[in-house]
C-alpha cells in the first residue's frame, strides 16, 4: 500500500505524458492549446475562490492563537512582537514571517535516542527546501509573464537578468531552474527516504512532487535540449490574454507535454493539498492577535448552555455551609 | 481491574522509530494494559445529562454504542465543520511534511507512528475524505480515505486519549495545525456516543455540582484551607485569615482545586495564603468558584462552557472589582482563551489594578483576570516584598513552562521573575525543551491516571530526560511549574525517571523566601524541612 | 451567504484575483501583433534561393545553439567551415555570414528578441558593424 502510492501517483504521470503525446500529432493539439487554457484557468480561479469562500463561510468561534512567545502584559516585561503579537501590526508581520520565510518550519528539530536519552537536533534541511523550492517557483511563474505581455516589462526582464546572471551556457541557465530542481528534488527523496514520511504519504504527496518534476523537467528540455520556436509560443500565450487564441504548428512534443502539465496543475490545484498557498491566511492559531484578554472575541453561535447556578449549590448544601459558618443569601 | 505493571525505565527508553511494515490503515489499534484510561462512568454522564451512559470498558469488544452511532458522529462532525474554520481547515490543509512527527512528546516516547501529529490527525482526516470530499467518496483509500468503522472509533478513543493537547506541534507546524484543536473535536465526536473516559467525566461531574474537580464540598473546603491556616502558623507564627465567599472582597480569588488537596500543591495554596496575608489584600476563595480548572476543555466546549459559567457568575454575586487566578495550566488556557467569549462580556467588574502597587494590568482590561504570576511579578517590581531567597538555598531549581500558559497564553518571563528573585540557584533546561518548545508532563488532558501509568511515563520521558540533564548538570533537585495537573503528574514522573527531584509549585518557592512581618524565626521550608544553614539537629 | 471575517476574506480574493489575473488586464486585451521581421535586405533579395544556413523552422528554435557552436568551433578549435545539413558549407561568421545576409539587425535580431525577452550575449564581444546599427 505504501509503495502503492508512489507507484500511482508515477503511473497517474506517465498517462499524463503519453495523452498529451497523443494530443500532440491529432487534431486534438487544437483542444490543448486553444480550449483547455482557459477551461484550466477558470476552474483554477474559481476552485481557489470556492474553497476560500467555504473556509470562510464556518467562522472563527474562539481566539485560539498559538503563542510562541513572551505576552504583552507588564510595561518591563519585553514582549515578542511577533512570535505573541498583540497588535494588528504585529499580526501582519507574524504571517509575512511565515509566508514569506515559512517562520515555523524554521524552528524544526529532529528528536534521536542517544545514550537513553532523547537528543535534538537542528534540523534546518526541511525549511531550507522547501523555502528554496517556494521562491524559486514563484520567481519562475514570474519570468514566465514575457510570454503573456508585450512589451515585456522591465521588471520582468530585470528579474531574468538577475536569474541568469551567472550566464552559464547558451540560453542562459536560470538559477531558479536549478534551484526549483534541487528544491522539488530534495522534498521528493525526503518524502521516499525517511520511513515515517514513506508510512503517512498518500498519492497526492508524490503526484504534486511528480508533476511539478515534470513542468520543471519539460521546461528545462524545451530551454536546453529541445529549443521550442519562442516566437510561436509567444504568439500562441499572447493568443490566449487576448482571447484571440490560435494554435500554432510545430512549437515541438515537449512543449505539448509541459502544457499538459501546467494545465493539469490549474485544474487539479484548488482540489489539492496545494491550496495550502490560500489556506496559511486562514489559519486560527497564527492570524490571530494574542490580545484574548484585552479585546472580547465574539462567537456568533454562542448559545446559553445549561449551567449549575449558585442557588442550586446553596439550596443542595445550605446545611452544611450553614454548619462550617459560610454566608448565605437564603437562610 | 489491577493496573498493569509498568515496565522499567531501561526497558521504557529501547523506543524504535521505525513504521511497523502493515500501512497505518491496516495496523490493527491494541488496548495494551497501562496505555489506555477507564471509561467515563455512566452516573457521572447520567448526572451531566451526557449520552449513553453504560456500563463498558475500552477493553471491551462491544462498545455498546447506539444503534445509529454512525449517524451521529458523522451527523457531529457535519456540524462542527460547519461551526469551527479551525476544523475544516485542519481538515484540509495539510502537507504531510512531517515537521511535527517527532514534536510529539508521546511519539518520542513510544515510536508508535500513529502518535505523530499528522497521522493522529489522519485518523480523523480519512473519516472526513471518505463522507465529505468528491475524492474521498470516489477513490477511497487512494485519496488516504477509509469507511467509519467501530475499528475506526475505537483507535480514535485509543488515540484521542493519547494526546495531552499540549499544542506543541502547532508551534511547529508551517501552517499553525494544532493537534489539540483536533483532538478536542474528535473527543467531542466520541462523547456523543458516550465514549470518554472516567478520569475526566468524574471530575467534570463533580466540578458541575460541586465547583471543583474533586467533588470537595463547602464544608470541606473551608477544613482544608484551615488546615493549611494552621501549617503556616506552624511554620511561620503568623495566622492568615481564611476569607471564603466574602461578599464586599476586592479579588475573587481562583485558583485549580488539585493546590487545595494534595501535596505538593497545598503548599503552593499556603504560598498564595501567606502573600495575600503579607499584602493584606482584600480577597476571598468561594466554595461555588472553587475550581478555576475545567475538565470541560477535555471533554467539549459545551462542557468548558457549563463549568466556567460560575466563576463570571459568583464575582458578581460577591460584588468584587476582579478575578485574580492561581497557578494552573489547562484553566489558564480557559481563562485566557475561552471565558470571556463563552460567558463575557464582563462589564460588571472593574479593570484590574493592583490595590498594592496601583499598577493597571492593561493585558487584562477586557477580561478582567489576572495571573497570579503578573500580579506577583508586579509586587516584586515594585519592591512590595522582602523576600530572603538564602532560605532557599538547599534548592537547585528549575523551571517546566507548562503547555497552556506556555502555548496558549505566553506566560514566560512572570514566572521566572519570580523564581529568581525567590531563590538564588536557578538552572534552565534544554533550550528546545522549554519555553514555547516545553515538553508535556505526559498526563494532561485527563491522562494523569494510574492505570494510563506507561503511557503517562512515556510522554513525560522527554520532559523528564531534560530534567536529568539538568540534575546532572547542575545538581538539580526541585523542579517548579505553574500547573496543578503538572504537580500531580510530574511527582510520579520524576520518582520513575530522574529519582531524587521533587516539584513545587512557583508560589511555593516564594512563600518559602517572603518575609513575614510578626513571624518567628524559620527553621524549616513550608513542607517543614529543615532550611539549609540552619543547624539540623535543632529540629531534631 | 454570511461570511465571517467578510472585510478580510474578500479583500484577500480581490488581491488573489487582481495578481493571478495580471497578463488579462495589463495589456488591456489589446492585440499585439507578432513582430515583423524583415527579410527584405538586399542581400537576401539577391539570393537565387532564400535559404539560410539550415531551414528557416531550424534556425528559429536553435540559432542560438548553432551560434554557440560556432563560436567554439572557431574559438576553441579554429575550425572555421561549418558544412550545413544539406552538405552546404558556410563560413563560420556572426558578423560576414550572419549579417550578411541579416544586414538588418534592428528589424529581424533585435524585434524577436525584444518580443520574447531574449537576451542574446553576441554583443558583449562582437562589435557591431556600423551599417547594421
Amino acid at each position: 500500500m505504501i509503495g502503492q502510492h508512489l507507484e500511482i501517483s508515477v503511473l497517474a504521470i506517465l498517462i499524463l505524458t503519453l495523452s498529451a503525446l497523443g494530443i500532440a500529432f491529432t487534431p486534438l493539439s487544437f483542444l490543448l492549446m486553444v480550449i483547455l487554457p482557459y477551461a484550466a484557468f477558470v476552474i483554477f480561479i474559481g476552485g481557489f475562490i470556492y474553497r476560500v469562500v467555504k473556509w470562510a463561510k464556518a467562522p472563527v468561534p474562539f481566539r485560539i492563537t498559538t503563542t510562541c512567545g513572551q505576552q504583552s502584559s507588564l510595561p518591563w516585561i519585553k514582549s515578542a512582537p511577533l512570535e505573541s503579537p498583540s497588535t494588528v501590526w504585529g499580526v501582519i508581520g507574524r504571517m509575512a514571517l511565515e509566508v514569506f520565510l515559512f517562520r515555523s518550519l524554521f524552528r524544526n528539530t529532529d528528536v534521536a535516542i542517544v545514550g537513553q536519552r532523547p537528543v535534538y537536533g537542528s534540523a534546518k534541511w526541511l525549511w531550507f527546501f522547501g523555502l528554496l523550492f517556494h521562491w524559486s517557483m514563484l520567481v519562475i511563474v514570474l519570468r514566465h509573464l514575457r510570454f503573456f505581455i508585450e512589451p515585456i516589462a522591465p521588471w520582468i526582464k530585470g528579474l531574468s537578468a538577475i536569474d541568469g546572471f551567472f550566464e552559464i551556457g547558451v540560453p542562459t541557465l536560470y538559477l531558479s531552474d536549478l534551484t526549483v530542481l534541487a528544491g522539488l528534488t530534495f522534498l521528493f527523496l525526503r518524502r521516499m527516504a525517511v520511513p515515517r514520511l514513506r508510512y503517512i504519504s498518500l498519492v497526492t504527496d508524490y503526484f504534486a512532487l511528480l508533476l511539478l518534476l515534470g513542468i520543471v523537467t519539460t521546461g528545462l528540455l524545451m530551454k536546453h535540449f529541445f529549443p521550442a520556436d519562442l516566437l510561436h509560443v509567444k504568439n500562441l500565450a499572447l493568443g490566449w490574454v487576448t482571447f484571440a487564441p490560435a494554435a500554432p504548428k510545430g512549437v515541438g512534443t515537449v512543449f505539448y507535454i509541459h502544457l499538459s502539465f501546467v494545465f493539469t496543475l490549474f485544474v487539479w490545484f484548488p482540489f489539492s493539498k496545494l491550496m495550502h498557498m490560500g489556506g496559511i491566511f486562514l489559519s486560527p492559531t497564527r492570524n490571530l492577535a494574542n490580545d484574548n484578554r484585552m479585546k472580547r472575541h465574539l462567537n456568533p453561535w454562542n448559545a446559553p448552555v445549561k449551567v449549575h447556578t449558585y442557588e442550586e449549590y446553596e439550596d443542595e448544601f445550605r446545611e452544611k455551609m450553614k454548619l462550617a459558618g459560610l454566608p448565605l443569601e437564603k437562610e | 481491574m489491577a493496573s498493569a505493571k509498568t515496565p522499567k525505565p531501561d526497558e521504557l527508553i529501547a523506543i524504535r522509530y521505525a513504521p511497523p511494515e502493515t500501512p497505518w490503515m491496516e495496523t490493527p489499534t491494541v488496548f495494551r494494559p497501562g496505555t489506555w484510561s477507564y471509561s467515563g462512568g455512566a452516573k457521572s454522564l447520567t448526572a451531566l445529562g451526557l449520552p449513553n451512559p453504560r456500563a463498558w470498558q475500552p477493553s471491551d469488544a462491544d462498545w455498546k454504542l447506539p444503534e445509529n452511532w454512525k449517524e451521529i458522529i458523522l451527523e457531529g462532525m457535519r456540524e462542527r465543520l460547519e461551526k469551527y474554520r479551525s476544523f475544516r481547515l485542519f481538515m484540509e490543509l495539510c502537507v504531510r511534511c512531517g515537521a511535527c512527527a517527532d514534536k510529539c512528546h508521546f511519539y518520542i516516547g513510544s515510536g508508535d507512528p500513529k502518535n505523530m501529529p499528522v497521522l493522529r490527525a489522519e485518523l480523523l482526516r480519512s473519516v472526513y475524505r471518505r463522507y465529505f470530499t468528491a475524492s474521498g467518496k470516489r477513490f477511497g483509500k487512494l485519496a488516504g480515505a477509509r469507511d467509519l468503522t467501530i475499528d475506526v472509533l475505537k483507535e480514535w478513543f485509543y488515540y484521542f486519549y493519547q494526546c495531552t493537547e499540549c499544542r506543541r506541534c502547532s508551534v511547529f507546524c508551517p501552517y499553525g495545525i494544532d493537534q489539540a484543536e483536533i483532538t478536542m473535536m474528535g473527543r467531542e465526536l466520541l462523547n456523543l456516543v458516550g465514549c470518554n473516559i472516567n478520569w475526566v467525566m468524574e471530575p467534570v461531574a463533580n466540578c458541575f455540582r460541586t465547583g471543583n474537580h474533586l467533588g470537595i464540598q463547602p464544608g470541606g473546603v473551608k477544613d482544608m484551607l484551615e488546615f493549611m491556616a494552621d501549617d503556616i502558623a506552624d511554620r511561620t507564627g503568623v495566622r492568615v485569615e481564611l476569607p471564603l465567599n466574602k461578599k464586599g472582597a476586592d479579588i475573587l480569588f481562583v485558583t485549580p482545586s488539585g493546590d487545595y488537596f494534595a501535596d505538593p500543591g497545598t503548599y503552593t495554596c499556603m504560598g498564595y495564603m501567606m502573600l495575600f496575608h503579607e499584602i493584606g489584600l482584600n480577597y476571598t476563595f468561594s466554595t461555588y468558584a472553587s475550581d478555576g480548572g475545567n475538565f470541560g476543555l477535555f471533554t467539549s466546549h459545551e462542557m468548558i462552557k457549563r463549568l466556567n459559567a460560575k466563576i463570571y457568575a459568583e464575582a458578581k454575586r460577591l460584588g468584587v472589582k476582579w478575578i485574580l487566578g492561581g497557578e494552573c495550566g489547562h484553566m489558564w488556557r480557559v481563562l485566557h482563551q475561552y471565558m470571556e467569549t463563552m460567558n463575557g462580556p464582563a462589564d460588571f467588574l472593574e479593570e484590574p489594578v493592583s490595590p498594592i502597587t496601583g499598577t493597571r494590568f492593561e493585558n487584562a482590561r477586557s477580561t478582567k483576570m489576572v495571573h497570579i504570576a503578573e500580579f506577583t511579578a508586579d509586587l516584586i517590581r515594585n519592591g512590595k516584598l522582602k523576600l530572603d531567597p538564602s532560605r532557599n538555598d538547599a534548592y537547585r531549581v528549575t523551571f517546566h513552562d507548562s503547555c497552556n500558559p506556555a502555548r496558549a497564553m505566553g506566560l514566560f518571563e512572570e514566572p521566572r521573575y519570580i523564581i529568581q528573585h525567590a531563590c538564588n540557584h536557578f538552572h534552565e533546561m534544554a533550550e528546545d525543551t522549554i519555553r514555547e518548545k516545553t515538553l508535556c508532563c505526559g498526563g494532561g488532558a485527563g491522562l494523569g491516571n494510574d492505570e494510563n501509568m506507561e503511557m503517562r511515563m512515556r510522554g513525560g520521558m522527554p520532559r523528564a530526560m531534560a530534567v536529568k540533564q539538568v540534575k546532572e548538570k547542575h545538581g538539580v533537585n526541585r523542579l517548579a511549574c505553574m500547573c496543578a495537573i503538572d504537580r500531580a503528574t510530574l511527582t510520579s514522573l520524576m520518582d520513575y525517571w530522574v529519582p531524587g527531584v521533587t516539584v513545587t509549585g512557583v508560589h511555593e518557592l516564594l512563600a518559602n523566601a517572603l518575609v513575614m512581618k510578626g513571624e518567628k524565626e524559620r527553621t524549616t521550608d513550608l513542607r517543614g524541612e529543615p532550611l539549609e544553614g540552619k543547624a539540623a539537629d535543632e529540629t531534631l | 451567504m454570511k461570511l465571517y471575517n467578510r472585510g478580510m476574506v474578500i479583500a484577500g480574493i480581490v488581491v488573489f484575483l487582481i495578481v493571478a489575473t495580471f497578463p488579462l488586464w495589463y495589456g488591456r486585451g489589446k492585440a499585439v501583433p507578432p513582430p515583423d521581421l524583415k527579410l527584405d535586405t538586399p542581400a537576401i533579395q539577391g539570393l537565387k534561393e532564400k535559404l539560410c544556413v539550415e531551414t528557416a523552422p531550424y534556425m528559429r528554435a536553435n540559432h542560438m545553439k548553432l551560434l554557440t557552436v560556432w563560436r567554439d568551433d572557431v574559438v576553441r578549435k579554429g575550425k572555421r567551415t561549418y558544412t550545413a545539413m544539406d552538405g552546404r558549407v558556410h563560413q563560420i561568421s556572426l558578423t560576414g555570414t550572419c549579417l550578411g545576409c541579416h544586414s538588418n539587425k534592428k528589424q529581424f535580431c533585435d524585434r524577436c528578441h525584444d518580443y520574447s525577452g531574449a537576451k542574446p550575449a553576441c554583443w558583449s564581444c562582437h562589435i557591431i558593424p556600423e551599417e547594421v546599427r
